[in-house]
């Protein structure tokens, strides 16, 4: 991989330790993917709750940051994702304090290297979305989907360790959707219905997402007749990140690169898959039987947008939560302060629900809650949750976030 | 079959590294799959469900999930309990960049096609990712 004049510098430890590591670390990624240089980024998303980090992580960062100012700053601005423990509300989840003092001295180490603690997957809607053609290192899969498809910017999926190198150095191996070729379309969809709610957003990107498959399959997608808005196309992409390691979709008329069909791939070498109300409904699955016990109802993956806090506030108002049902909403902190002063968390939290600041339920010790908890039972309306929490013990159940609502007043399943 | 088969793919990461074949056309995701403390597979729909992966040379298909693996691979492997390589049809950046964070062996590419098939469970394996290289047997 060519290294430019600084960047030998960094890699020779001119520029401190901590840069040496993030140039050798791009290095061994870049020669991976047959790299040919560095692309200079201009911010860094930063995914590292401490249930991933683990000690041996925040052990790694403590390092980093103990190097002198000079070496140890990051070069570009540089954000981080949910982390794994709301302060105010840990040990009512049942979570621990050795859980707690980890998340501290992980802050205290993202802080010493200049990060700032944004705390948020949502950052395209809430801290300051990429422009179209703009680089950058973002963690957080569905971060990454929608920057690179709703707003054409251009990034990997940079893990924790990535994407701090990219904060270090301001740049990232140039490889994957920095390239105009990794972009064209792959995988041809026709949808026949028009999904009417985030959950069935979320499980439209889902079925996509299994079906294409790859990181490497860039889906397009016609038959939806107008836009949606950006908290479906979050959850969408937020699904088909997850379910099929996708990084980048085109929807055909309504994201930027793809005005027509033809602008974003050879439809002629394509075959076309059809997706209609049917298979949306079939995905939804067995809820189990009606009138089943339910433990949790979570809201959140992605975190919930000003817009949705009041949806969920206006669905809450004048109802109280089952007490055997716990109700858990996770948001940005800002997205929260803004909740607390719209008096959206007080009708929240006046129904016995917790609003969970910086969260994002999955990336906070979700097989350690389910313990202390008794949690098993889970229902939530983002298609992402789901498939994630399976993994972690729970039996996790995808429905509108109304009947979730209405499933966790009643303590049941409608 | 007799003798060690060699098998070519793209360079990897990490070291060289050896152990006993794990084998699936399944896919791999650290957060999703696996309870990271027992150190087996744990989603119920995988297909190695409650099989150990840890010190064992692993073949998949692709990799799947979110960006946690990265992280996870390193933590894994400072506790002793991560896989000793990770042989792929095609890794993604995550699995690539949480390898080279843990010294962790992995490759993907492969010549002769499909590495799930080319691999029995139980074979000793040898894997070398700066040279492109797996011996089987």
């Amino acid at each position: 991989m060519r290294l430019t004049d600084i960047e030998e510098a960094m890699a020779r430890g001119e520029h401190g330790a901590p840069r040496q590591w993030a140039i050798q670390h791009m290095q061994q990624v870049g020669r991976a993917f047959d790299a040919a240089d560095l692309v200079e980024v201009h911010q860094a998303h930063i995914m590292a709750d401490t249930e991933s980090l683990g000690e041996a992580g925040v052990a790694f960062l403590e390092r980093l940051g103990q190097a002198p100012a000079a070496d140890r700053r990051v070069r570009v601005p540089t954000i981080t994702d949910p982390r794994g423990i709301d302060f105010a509300h840990y040990r009512k989840l049942g979570q621990t304090d050795a859980m707690a003092n980890l998340e501290r001295r992980a802050i205290d180490a993202f802080e010493a290297l200049g990060v700032l603690m944004t705390d948020t997957c949502i950052n395209y809607q809430t801290i300051m979305p990429p422009l179209p053609g703009e680089h950058q290192a973002y963690g957080d899969t569905g971060v990454v989907i929608y920057s690179n498809s709703v707003l054409g910017a251009r990034s990997n999926f940079e893990g924790g360790p990535s994407a701090l190198a990219a904060a270090l150095t301001g740049r990232t191996p140039r490889y994957g959707l920095h390239l105009d070729e990794n972009r064209r379309g792959t995988h041809r969809f026709v949808v026949r219905t028009r999904p009417r709610d985030l959950a069935e957003w979320g499980a439209l990107g889902a079925l996509v997402g299994r079906a294409a498959g790859s990181y490497w399959a860039v889906p397009v997608i016609e038959g939806i007749d107008g836009p949606p808005d950006s908290d479906a196309l979050k959850h969408m992409g937020a699904a088909m990140a997850s379910f099929g390691s996708i990084p980048l979709f085109n929807l055909v008329g309504i994201t930027p690169e793809a005005p027509t069909l033809d602008a974003v791939c050879d439809p002629a070498s394509l075959p076309v898959r059809e997706i209609d109300a049917a298979e949306l409904k079939s995905f939804f699955g067995e809820y189990g039987a009606p009138g089943e016990k339910v433990d949790v109802v979570v809201f959140a993956a992605p975190q919930l947008s000003l817009i949705e806090m009041q949806q969920v506030a206006d669905l809450l108002d004048g109802r109280r939560i089952h007490e055997g049902t716990a109700l858990l909403v996770a948001t940005s902190p800002g997205v929260a302060a803004d909740a607390d002063r719209m008096r959206l968390t007080e009708r929240i939290e006046a129904s016995g629900a917790l609003v969970l600041r910086g969260m994002c339920f999955y990336q906070s010790y979700a097989r350690e809650m389910a313990e202390a908890n008794g949690w098993r039972r889970l229902l939530t309306n983002s298609a992402k949750l789901v498939n994630i929490l399976g993994g972690y013990g729970y039996a996790p159940s995808l429905m509108s976030m109304s009947d979730c609502v209405d499933a966790a007043v009643a303590g049941r399943t409608p | 079959m007799s003798g060690p088969r060699i098998l070519r793919c793209h360079v990897g990461v990490g070291p060289v590294a050896e152990g006993e074949a794990l084998v699936t056309d399944d896919n791999f995701s650290a957060r999703y799959d696996l309870d990271r403390l027992q150190g087996i597979f744990s989603r119920p729909q995988h297909k190695l469900h409650g099989q150990s992966y840890v010190g064992k040379v692993l073949v998949v298909n692709t990799a799947k999930g979110g960006v946690a693996s990265a992280w996870m691979l390193h933590e894994m492997a400072a506790r002793g309990m991560a896989p000793v390589a990770i042989l792929f049809n095609r890794f993604n950046p995550i699995l690539a960049q949480g390898a080279a964070l843990a010294d962790l062996a992995i490759c993907d590419r492969f010549a002769d096609g499909d590495i799930t098939r080319l691999i029995e469970t139980g074979e000793q394996v040898k894997v070398e990712p700066a040279v492109g290289l797996v011996t089987v047997g």
